[in-house]
């Protein structure tokens, strides 16, 4: 009796939203308590991080009636965490942050399954990735950002008339927060801006000069890159320096302090070398808490279709006042991880040297003096004389040999082309398939036999 | 996109009763980018470029620099660079692997370049680096140093300077430091 009343007072505000139709509703929306069953049932949600975004996010998605989900991390909980990482405890300290997250909402949320994964994100197959439904990231480095995107990107397939075919579209939400400030989006790879398409919305890290650390510092943060970056390197020969590692902040730190007396600079503190060193902005408990809702909302609007999903981008700033915007960015129709590219159909026969040359007369793309990539492999080089040298005997091979025998597939290909009289280098993504090379998959033997 | 998904995860539990796992190298934007200036390196005869890890790995190399003017004429100096795959985002950390008694290279090999570090821009590539190499050679310049006793005998006895960088690239002594023989 009592559990059935928790249910009912849990799926209340659910409810709300999945029962009744409406005039912001997605496509095919349809309304209804089967709609409560299949989120259940259905949809499996990847959480990226289970550090102060990754925590409330799982807290969250459990409450809102999503009951698959797994969660990846690589680090463990430190005392520092403590104050935002609200489902950590301080005997935790040490234990996996992806264990220790999915235990806890798991005792405290009835009936939700949650399966950790204590690694690193590239430390998992592309099968992985594409078991789930939605990718939700609650990360604060643009390096991991970048690669779950190129990930969440490679399952994205185009028809002829280069649109993204639905069922290859993998959803990603995106949450990141610094200080008072945060941002929230939606990524649907082939329909809106990936990652990359706005790579620019993240400014690159200030960088002091080497001189300035060496000659004239002028500022605590001075005193700390300078211990880090130059007086490490003096000291420890060879060692690297490892941002994880207490005994080497702390070093780093004394050293920092040294350094700051000697030019009489104040502000030198041991929480201001972790920040400077790993370029941390002190991390606050709300935002994280705003930011991971209006993810999980977008989360459950993607699963459910009951409104519209944000469109793209939101912008959050609580540092005087609140302030809050969305913005619809738009797609770099030209982006190498989500664009489609140029198809290109080819026989099996054609050797890499008819193939660059096939590229110089294609009317799209009129690309001359061509160098080919296939999967981190370089296929031919045009220059430095040293990889031409050592790419050239692949020129009188099979494309289709090169590319490992597949029926399509992406290669990239850099050259020169003619614009408006003027040679300008491109880089361009081309969607290779071969013809009449049988594609045979379980899909297709499946629908064949029935 | 419920009913989509209700058809995947039809799909999914099908096939994970089928065959095995995919491993596949993903590229990063980086690479993709890196290649691109790899292979439009446009080097003078005073620089060459090696790949020791063979020709799928462009994120390590070494460039070669020698000089051909000035007060490093007839020495060679060797560069390593990483480049990480949020190039050009980021950009590459280089080091100088042959120990210089240089104003602007410490004797840990840490370059003194502004497009490394403060000035640098996705706009900027590999060339542009080598090129800037390149000139810290033919130009050495004590106004920004990492090596201070070498700038201030730059700035303060030019004289000295040169003979300093002689004694060091043909192997001996500048004060307390030995510099091995790279001429
Ligand atoms: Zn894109």
């Amino acid at each position: 009796m009592v559990e059935s009343t928790v249910q009912q007072s849990r799926s209340r505000d659910l409810d709300k939203l999945l029962l009744r139709p409406g005039n912001l509703v997605g496509p095919n929306f349809e309304p209804g308590p089967g709609l409560r069953e299949d989120l259940k049932e259905y949809v499996r949600v990847l959480v990226v991080g289970a550090g102060g975004l990754g925590c409330e996010l799982l807290k969250d998605l459990a409450l809102s009636g999503f009951r698959e989900i797994e969660v990846i991390d690589m680090d463990r909980i430190e005392v520092s965490n403590l104050n935002r990482q609200f489902l950590f405890r301080l005997e935790d300290v040490g234990k996996p942050k992806a264990e220790v997250a999915a235990r806890r909402v798991m005792q405290r949320v009835a009936g939700v399954n949650i399966v950790p994964h204590f690694c690193r994100i590239e430390d998992k197959e592309l099968d992985f990735y594409s078991n789930f439904s939605i990718i939700a990231l609650g990360l604060d480095s643009i390096e991991a950002r970048s690669y779950i995107n190129s990930v969440a990107c490679s399952f994205l397939e185009y028809d002829a008339d280069d649109k993204p075919q639905e069922e290859t579209v993998k959803p990603m939400v995106d949450g990141g927060t610094e200080g008072f400030q945060g941002h929230a989006r939606v990524i649907m790879p082939g329909i809106t801006p990936c990652f990359e398409c706005t790579i620019w919305l993240f400014p690159p890290q200030v960088k002091f000069p080497l001189c300035t650390l060496a000659e004239t510092p002028r500022t605590a943060a001075h005193c700390i890159e300078y211990a880090h970056l130059i007086k490490w390197d003096e000291v420890h020969s060879g060692e690297a320096f490892d941002p994880d590692d207490p005994e080497h902040m702390k070093w780093v730190y004394d050293e920092a302090n040294k350094r700051a007396e000697l030019f009489g600079i104040p502000g030198v503190t041991l929480s201001l070398t972790q920040g400077v060193v790993k370029n941390i902005i002190p991390a606050i408990a709300s935002t994280n808490a705003i930011i991971s809702a209006a993810c999980a909302l977008e989360t459950l609007k993607i699963a459910s279709g009951c409104s519209k999903t944000l469109s793209n981008y939101l912008t959050y700033n609580g540092a005087e006042g609140l302030h809050t915007k969305v913005t619809e960015f738009v797609r770099d129709k030209d982006c190498l991880v989500c664009g489609p590219g140029v198809l290109i159909e080819l026989d099996a026969s054609v050797t890499l040297q008819k193939f660059i040359e096939l590229l110089e007369e294609h009317p799209k793309l009129l690309l001359s003096k061509a160098s080919i990539a296939h999967r981190g492999k370089n296929l031919y080089m045009q220059a430095p004389p040293v990889l031409e040298e050592m790419t050239r005997s692949n020129l009188s091979k099979s494309l289709y040999d090169l590319m490992g025998k597949i029926p399509k597939d992406v290669v990239h290909a850099t050259g020169t082309t003619n614009k408006n009289d003027k040679k300008t280098s491109v880089l361009r993504k081309l969607r290779v398939v071969f013809k009449g090379v049988d594609e045979i998959t379980d899909m297709e033997t499946a629908a064949g036999g029935a | 996109m419920i009913k989509l998904f209700k058809v995947k995860e039809k799909q999914r539990e099908l096939a994970e009763n089928a065959n095995g796992k995919t491993l596949v190298k993903k590229q990063s934007a980086g690479e993709l980018r890196l290649h691109r200036d790899i292979s439009e390196l446009n080097l003078q005869k005073t620089c060459t470029i090696a790949f020791p890890n063979g020709k799928d790995d462009l994120m390590n190399f070494e460039v070669t620099v020698r000089p051909d003017e000035g007060y490093y004429l007839g020495g060679t100096f060797m560069f390593t660079f990483q480049v990480s795959p949020m190039y050009p985002h980021e950009a590459p950390k280089v080091k100088c692997k042959t120990k210089v008694y240089h104003p602007n290279i410490d004797l840990e090999g840490n370059v003194c370049l502004n497009i490394l570090r403060e000035d640098w821009k996705p706009v900027l590539n590999i060339n542009t680096i080598i090129y800037g190499l390149f000139h810290l050679f033919t130009q050495p310049n004590y106004e920004d140093p990492l090596n201070h006793d070498a700038a201030a005998v730059l700035r303060d006895n030019p004289k000295m300077f040169e003979s300093n960088v002689r004694r060091a690239m043909s192997g001996g002594y500048v004060g307390q430091t030995l510099f091995p023989r790279c001429m």
